[in-house]
């Protein structure tokens, strides 16, 4: 589709008045989906969607259009300037745009990543095999994405990587389940096998009478997975410029009051190391990292090209939302965390969290899956699910006792409108008080 | 219609392999957005989604394909796509395909439209949200407001390899407005005019949101909030309004009643349900004053609709009647597996995406009491309005909810302010503790734009609609 996007955007560029600027972003898409319940294909299909974003620059006003592409280059130039015909009668009618904001200089980037991805027929097959008398339920979701983005200035990236999420739970009874993630760009037999040998284990370990734990504070260790819903939370303008700017960030208190994290926590988000195309929307290019929290302390925001322009910033992202948010590691050893732990709750999943006080970074949510009550070093049963309510100054703050020093990096699974290609690399932690409500 | 259809079915006709069955649904979605924040026009953003959807069964497998290149060629591509798919689908299906129902009737829905969206410049749509604006920004505390208005329409058609043939035309209008204010480090943010929901119809709407004349009163609440004491923390009644009622029934008695999360398809992600098949018919929900209905008749609401994405004809029903806990909802493949009749909500959030089980219209039916009998209940409470923090188990039981405004009430009369409004629960013990019901006075039409679920995720519109609800004995509490 490289070469389709450029000779479309060469056609709607050639046709622009004096004076007017285009910025086009294409994204497309060409993914299998298969859906599994009690180990059988509940639903599989397939979905090939491409589309293009236009944003046409005049005047000091922008205004932009979205449509579907069929990949007919005169049925798709027809349908792009009639749109633009459409936002060319919309411009007068604008004021003049203060935030506006577009790279002006040119910076061309290409990547293509291999696509070394398996038959999806053949690794669900492998799936359903070692799962064979298991009740697993979840979902494969696997092939091509690109995206593109070109200016009238001449500039023009592309970014096209093959990828596959397989996300599943495996259940024992009621709601005790094991839940594991396999994702990535290349596949390997024997890592599936060693998933499933080792969810077998714990499968055992749930056929445990549940521990039913009484409202209150406990000791417990938060996998790189729980962390990583807590963080999806902070995330939700917490290290935004817009938000932070407006006073609406839950880290207000870090700006506002000196409130601060464990010196041990850097947060920063690493789009080196993440999988986003580079280029944003407007053109501009990620740097390789932007630091937010360093050794505990408020550091720096995400700002988009609007928030930049606004508040006269760099342009460091595309979105204020991280989409590779890093937690640097911490001392403690992954084969040393039940030690660690001693007694207490092993979180391995948390789930549908939110603010209880957004002022506060006060979060509350729940346990899901596999959290296994853990006594002097050993897990001894799995419990009923629990409501928790707590602060991240508390968690990642005064009641931190460390970070594990390997980090995982999970791919976000999510796929609404299209596959997610976000992800976190992050540390499990240690925290010798975590507040149960319900 | 947006779309001529015809070429690209005939195109379809042409091109689609001999399967036993085949459906196409074809959906062409327009959105156009306005918004101002802080007094500056956004960029204005116009957005089309137009695609189709091929489902096959044929020879006990069942598959989709969906494509966004309605061309000959593309149709046929997505066709081979559907086609690669059937066989797995056959060797390892987890539902015999022979025995899923096809749909029978044809038919058409529209959504009345009073006053169209062309009928109001891009002028004058812009100086209506430049006016809220200055409406929202009454003090320096206030330090961020904004207010939007969209449209969207829709179009389905939905024809099968025999011969049904379904049109459906949706338009929605998206209003709403917000102002945040601040002292120091506390923040408190106030919404309204429909912000977070949306209505069938065109601009006639509008009013019902209270949009615009409702903006000033959000700065001010906003602003007093900032000062107001914390929420107490107590067992007490809460008086919840239609706007947080919304939220109620969608998390509490919405999806735990989803036919698909009850036989476990949603295990993975969205999750499962306290409800099994064998409370249908017996279990006590709630008290006696609860009834609720599965409603897609109601013009307004967002969910409105005459056939679910499967083709279903779809009409009201009583999905708990008097506490007592009738149907599930789901569509017609749910309802076969599960062997038990439920509602016409199988739908599809887009031409990329299959059908699932949602909810749809699901409504809380008015009682007897005004709003002043219903305060006047109260020996100590809170009124909570206006939805903003949701969680809720994975079986949809323990959950706790949190609210942007919120009112004591002593001895039968409405107090001071307080923020942070929260309380939690669990659902199956939650609506048998409702002991007022508003009267039709106190019936407010909303729903939300984005319940998410499904995988590949699918975020959806649904329409929750209820009077004022009164609950005894609920564990509330503020911030800090």
């Amino acid at each position: 589709m490289e070469q389709y996007f450029r000779e479309l955007s060469s056609t709607l560029f050639t046709g622009l008045a004096a004076g007017e600027i285009l910025l086009l972003n294409y994204q497309g898409e060409d993914s299998d989906f298969v859906r599994l319940n009690h180990n059988r294909i509940r639903q599989v299909g397939h979905v090939r969607q491409q589309s293009l974003q236009l944003d046409l620059i005049h005047r000091n006003r922008e205004t932009s259009a979205t449509l579907q592409l069929s990949g007919r280059l005169d049925e798709d130039s027809a349908q792009a300037q009639h749109a633009l015909g459409r936002l060319r009668e919309q411009l007068p009618l604008l004021p003049e745009d203060p935030h506006l904001n577009y790279a002006a200089e040119v910076h061309n980037s290409i990547y293509h990543g291999e696509d070394q991805l398996p038959a999806p027929e053949q690794a669900l097959e492998q799936l359903m095999t070692a799962a064979q008398g298991l009740d697993l339920v979840g979902s494969w979701a696997g092939g091509e994405m690109s995206r593109g983005f070109a200016n009238s200035l001449g500039q023009f990236n592309w970014h096209r990587g093959h990828n596959f999420n397989l996300d599943w739970s495996i259940y024992r009874e009621g709601d005790q389940a094991v839940k594991q993630n396999y994702a990535g760009f290349e596949w390997n037999d024997e890592f599936l096998a060693q998933k499933i040998a080792c969810a077998r284990e714990t499968l055992a370990l749930l056929g445990e009478k549940p521990r039913q734990l009484k409202p209150g504070k406990y000791r417990v260790f938060l996998t790189p997975s729980a962390l990583n819903e807590l963080m999806d939370m902070v995330s939700w303008g917490g290290f935004g410029l817009k938000s932070h700017r407006t006073a609406q960030t839950p880290l207000l208190k870090m700006v506002r009051e000196e409130g601060r994290l464990h010196d041990t926590v850097t947060i920063s988000e690493n789009h080196a190391d993440g999988f986003t195309p580079r280029f944003t929307r407007a053109g501009f290019i990620k740097p390789d990292q932007v630091e937010l929290i360093t050794a505990g302390q408020y550091r720096g925001c995400l700002a988009n090209a609007r928030s930049a322009r606004e508040y006269g910033a760099e342009v460091n992202c595309a979105s204020e939302s991280p989409q590779s948010l890093e937690i640097n590691g911490g001392q403690l050893h992954q084969n040393d965390i039940f030690s660690a732990l001693d007694t207490g709750l092993y979180i391995s999943n948390l789930w549908y969290c939110n603010f209880s006080d957004r002022n506060h970074c006060r979060i509350t949510g729940m346990t899901r899956f596999a959290c296994l009550w853990v006594e002097q070093g050993r897990p001894v049963a799995p419990i009923d699910v629990m409501r928790f309510d707590e602060s991240i100054y508390r968690i990642l703050g005064d009641c931190l006792e460390g970070l594990t020093h390997e980090q995982e990096q999970i791919l976000d699974s999510s796929s609404y409108e299209w596959r997610s290609n976000a992800s976190a690399r992050l540390p499990g932690a240690l925290v010798k008080e975590f507040t149960f409500t319900l | 219609m947006l779309t001529d259809w015809q070429s690209i079915i005939d195109d379809f006709k042409n091109v689609v392999p001999g399967v036993e069955f085949w459906s196409l649904r074809l959906v062409h979605d327009e959105t156009e957005m306005l918004s101002v924040r802080e007094d500056v026009v956004q960029p204005p953003n116009l957005a089309q989604s137009r695609g189709a959807h091929i489902s096959f069964i044929d020879r006990g497998g069942m598959s989709y394909a969906a494509t966004s290149a309605l061309t000959r060629e593309g149709l046929a591509a997505a066709c081979e796509q559907a086609q690669r798919w059937l066989e797995a689908s056959r060797r390892h299906g987890l539902i015999d395909a022979t025995q899923v129902p096809r749909p029978e009737l044809s038919g058409h829905y529209a959504t009345d439209v009073a006053t169209s969206w062309d009928n109001w410049s891009l002028r004058d749509k812009l100086e209506l949200l430049q006016d809220i604006n200055r409406s929202l920004r009454i003090s320096p505390a206030i330090v961020d407001w904004q207010a939007h208005l969209a449209r969207r329409r829709t179009d389905i058609r939905l024809v099968t390899s025999d011969g049904v043939h379904i049109d459906q035309q949706f338009h929605y209008i998206i209003p709403g407005y917000a102002a945040v204010a601040n002292k120091g480090a506390q923040t408190q943010e106030r919404s309204g005019g429909g912000w977070g929901s949306s209505r069938q119809g065109g601009l006639e709407q509008l009013a019902g949101f209270n949009f615009p004349d409702g903006a000033r009163q959000v700065a001010e609440e906003a602003i007093a909030l900032v000062d107001a004491p914390e929420c107490p923390v107590a067992s007490a009644d809460v008086l919840l309004m239609p706007t947080q009622m919304m939220l109620q029934i969608h998390e509490s008695i919405g999806h735990p009643l989803e036919l698909d999360r009850i036989l476990g398809d949603e295990r993975n992600y969205a999750g499962t349900s306290f409800v099994t098949p064998d409370m249908f018919g017996s279990y006590r929900y709630g008290s006696d004053l609860l009834n609720v209905t599965f409603d897609p008749g109601l013009a307004p609401e967002m969910a409105s609709y005459g056939f679910d994405d499967d083709g279903t004809p779809a009409e009201r029903t009583h999905v708990i009647r008097d506490g007592v806990l009738l149907r599930p909802l789901g569509g017609v493949q749910s309802q076969a597996r599960a062997g038990m009749n439920g509602v016409a909500t199988a739908r599809a959030c887009d031409w990329n995406r299959p059908t699932i089980d949602r909810m749809a219209n699901l409504n809380l039916e008015p009682g007897n009491s005004s709003l002043k009998e219903l305060i006047g209940s109260i020996e100590y409470g809170v009124l909570m309005d206006t939805n903003r923090s949701w969680s809720i188990d994975d079986s949809r039981n323990k959950f706790q909810f949190g609210c942007e405004f919120g009112r004591l009430i002593e001895n039968g009369e409405l107090k001071g302010l307080v923020r942070n409004p929260n309380y939690r629960g669990i659902s199956a013990t939650f609506w048998r503790n409702l002991a007022g019901v508003g009267d039709a006075g106190t019936f407010e039409v909303w729903g939300t734009p984005n319940c998410g679920k499904g995988e590949p995720n699918q975020m959806i519109h649904v329409g929750h609609a209820s009077p004022a609800c009164v609950f005894r004995d609920v564990e509330i509490f503020g911030g800090e």
